[in-house]
């Protein structure tokens, strides 16, 4: 009788990334780091706001003629927003599974309670969540206009943005969403950096360096809109 | 000195437990906590009482097995291991809050006593190097160079107490698991299960029910022998390269 050669048979890549604490943390981190670069993107176009209805719009058509004429008119767009879905799906079902695997790990809590973690390590969860609503209340107040405040007009993003920004509420979970995002960048950078193994003892300064800037740059670069708007900047 | 202990006290593995209040007088400053402890015992036997069950065994600082979450903190106060905590870092009058280790992967067992076979389970899954047994090999046949032998030295410090796990947040036991993957996987000896080491130790620590890591930095943080939190890093990296790696073969 033959023996086996071959006894460490193991499972697939895909397999053993997506079943370990691990590697779903990598998926976390990989899908994190997509959003950001999305949304350092986002947020620079967004600025052209400041320049006029001219050109804010006609940035936002642009993206629409993006590749062309290779790419057929919004082909581009949405790619960019196939693969902006599945990253974040990706991140929220791994960040759902590990936290629940987090709480079934600690179920009894010390009846001495200490301060713990440092303010933007505790909201990662809660913060990811309001981020998701956010996300589902921005795309129906300014991509589909489901929700628009005072007449949604397709093809006149400047209109929408300062429509939506007129409204109190609008300027409130918009300022509320974008601070959750900068706490969320300031851990969330980092840990991903260190998820990667990105991160070393004489490496880790400058990467909290970034992930401070980062968050500082996008919260900024983002409440600038609004801002403008309720200043009359923007109008 | 004279302080006031609240001690978790649970029958066994299956009884609830609860928080019990104790007095004990004529503490001295130079005891070390364990000490206390025992006076504190000497008492409730006297009394005919049943006394505080708790782990201890080298009382040294070196062998792991004590483990008491004191003020919330594991270890205490101080960057040390129980057995060399002294009661000059506290106050005369103080009140202490004397918990077990929590975490799901380690059950209590009796008041202070916490099972910690998870440990031993990761270790068997990979925590080993392949040698040939027999007399010694010559030393200078495995060259180690001397930042290597270091870094290798830092994480061997990790005396699998089980500190890392009582602090953090989510129960894990990642600072445990790296300190004992990178100790083997910076030398040369480990060299030959380098990537089976890091997969099958990270499964088994999933397997045994500890959390993930969120980098709250709290096990560096309590860890009485100074593995600094890098070490995760490190061990996220290993395991990335190992899945590459082991996808190829």
């Amino acid at each position: 009788m033959a023996l086996a050669t071959r006894t460490d048979r193991r499972p697939s890549l895909a397999r053993t990334v997506w079943d370990s604490s691990v590697g779903k943390k990598a998926v976390m981190a990989v899908s994190g780091i997509v959003m950001l670069l999305y949304l350092v993107v986002h947020m620079i176009g967004n600025l052209k706001i400041f320049f006029g209805p001219g050109e804010f719009n006609h940035y936002a058509h642009w993206l629409r003629t993006l590749g062309e004429p290779f790419m057929h008119y919004e082909w581009t767009l949405w790619m960019i927003r196939v693969v902006l879905v599945a990253a974040v799906v990706a991140h929220a079902v791994s960040a759902y599974q590990l936290s629940r695997r987090d709480l079934r790990a600690r179920p009894s809590k010390y009846v001495h309670r200490k301060a713990r973690a440092s303010y933007a390590t505790r909201t990662m969860r809660w913060g990811g969540v309001i981020l998701g609503l956010f996300i589902v209340w921005h795309l129906l107040d300014l991509t589909t206009g489901t929700v628009h405040a005072g007449g949604f007009q397709e093809g006149h993003p400047y209109q929408n943005v300062v429509d939506t920004f007129s409204t109190w509420y609008g300027n409130v979970v918009y300022i509320v969403a974008v601070l959750a995002l900068g706490l969320h960048v300031r851990h969330g950078f980092f840990s991903a950096a260190q998820t990667l193994g990105a991160g070393s003892r004489t490496r880790n300064r400058a990467l909290r360096a970034v992930a401070d800037v980062l968050a500082l740059l996008l919260t900024a670069g983002f409440v600038a809109v609004p801002v403008g708007v309720m200043t009359g900047v923007v109008s | 000195m004279k302080l006031t202990l609240r001690v978790w006290r649970q029958r066994n593995a299956d009884a609830d437990g609860a928080m019990s209040t104790y007095e004990v007088d004529g503490v001295s400053p130079d005891m070390s906590f364990l000490e206390m402890l025992d006076t504190l015992n000497e008492e409730l036997i006297l009394k005919g009482e049943d006394p505080v069950a708790f782990d201890h065994d080298c009382r040294e600082g070196i062998c792991g097995a004590c483990s008491l979450v004191i003020n919330g903190e594991a270890h205490g106060p101080e960057r040390t291991t129980t057995c060399q905590l002294h009661m000059r870092s506290f106050r005369d009058g103080d009140t202490l809050d004397i918990e077990p280790w929590r975490a799901s992967a380690f059950p209590v067992i009796k008041d202070l006593v916490v099972d910690r076979s998870a440990f031993d389970r990761i270790i068997q899954a990979g925590g080993y190097i392949t040698a040939p047994t027999g007399s010694a090999p010559e030393a200078h046949a495995t060259p180690v160079p001397k930042p290597d032998a270091d870094l290798a030295f830092e994480h061997a410090e990790c005396i699998g107490c089980g500190a890392c796990v009582a602090a953090c947040p989510n129960g894990a036991a990642m600072l445990f698991t790296s300190a004992k993957v990178n100790h083997l996987n910076v030398l040369p000896q480990g060299a030959p299960e380098r990537e089976t080491r890091v997969l099958d130790m990270v499964a088994q620590m999933d397997e045994e029910g500890f959390g993930g890591c969120t980098l709250a930095g709290e096990c560096a943080t309590a860890c009485p022998k100074g593995i600094p939190l890098t070490s995760i890093t490190s061990m996220n990296k290993e395991w990335l390269r190992a899945t590459r790696k082991v996808a190829k073969r």
